[in-house]
């Protein structure tokens, strides 16, 4: 059996990353190491310190910088691909929050038949969802 | 140089989610513009060179893709969803689906299934391309 444990996704600076995703949106520092060639980064919600999410940098020497480059223009245009969806009890009152911290929103809360979400991106282009996932119907 | 372009492109992603947000509303190049920090024709020529249309073409197919939602999902009237998504007249929203679909609204509702993914996938991968 499988499980995620970790997923990564680009920022383009690590310190405005922990503003956005630990001071804003609330999750908590897994780990912080500076392996010397790399500042090993994660991030996870409080209480699931089993799944992480890597805050890489794209750069030299993991890759050229020319393609460094590339990959952060891609983000800026919210290109990548880099994306992270939560869920929430209650995502009217996280929008408000959010949004009172000053969070970009893309969506405002909406109803849809698996639930209520909204979109929001993080300060370099990434998409981020929170959803509040509908009640699932009675068995029959 | 490379600072530069990423600020430009974070800043048009701004300017593109406004639109996103607020597709229903007549296209507001002046505030896309401050949005995005450039005058009103750079604007127009950056969003190009960037995401590779004009605002006013992304915005059109943004009404159309939402306009394609509403009618798999609601029982709104076509003329309802046709003002819902911004258009002042049923002839030009009728027009402007049929060039981009090639379909009418009506024979697209017949004929589409649902779909329940994200919002934002929706609006991502079902907005028709050129």
């Amino acid at each position: 059996m499988l499980s995620i444990t970790l997923s990564q996704i680009f920022v383009l600076n690590q310190d405005e990353a922990l503003d956005f995703y630990v001071g804003k949106l609330g999750l908590v520092v897994k780990n912080d190491i500076n392996l010397g060639f790399m500042r090993w980064l994660t991030v996870a919600v409080p209480g699931e310190p089993g799944r992480e999410i890597l805050l890489e940098l794209p750069g030299q020497p993991a890759m050229d910088e020319g393609t460094a480059e590339q990959v952060r223009e891609l983000v800026t245009k919210g290109a990548t691909g880099g994306w992270i969806g939560f869920t929430t009890d209650d995502c009217r009152k996280m929008y408000e929050t959010l949004k009172a911290k000053g969070v970009e929103f893309t969506q405002e809360p909406m109803d849809r038949p698996y639930g209520v979400d909204c979109g929001l991106r993080d300060p370099f282009g990434n998409a981020i969802r929170i959803t509040q996932m509908a009640p699932m119907p009675a068995a029959q | 140089m490379s600072r530069a372009a990423e600020e430009s492109n974070r800043r048009l992603l701004r300017a593109r989610d406004a639109m996103d947000r607020t597709y229903a509303q007549p296209l507001d190049v002046p505030a896309l513009a401050r949005i995005a920090h450039v005058s009103e024709a750079h604007f127009i020529r950056t969003f190009r060179a960037t995401f590779g249309e004009t605002p006013h073409r992304y915005l059109q197919r943004r009404r159309v893709e939402r306009a394609m939602f509403l009618l798999r999902e609601t029982d709104r009237s076509v003329t309802d969803i046709c003002l819902d998504v911004g258009f002042n007249s049923l002839g030009t929203f009728s027009r402007t689906f049929r060039d981009i679909t090639g379909e009418t609204p009506t024979y697209y509702r017949a004929h589409a299934d649902a779909t329940l993914v994200p919002t934002c996938f929706a609006m991502a991968w079902t907005r028709p391309s050129s």
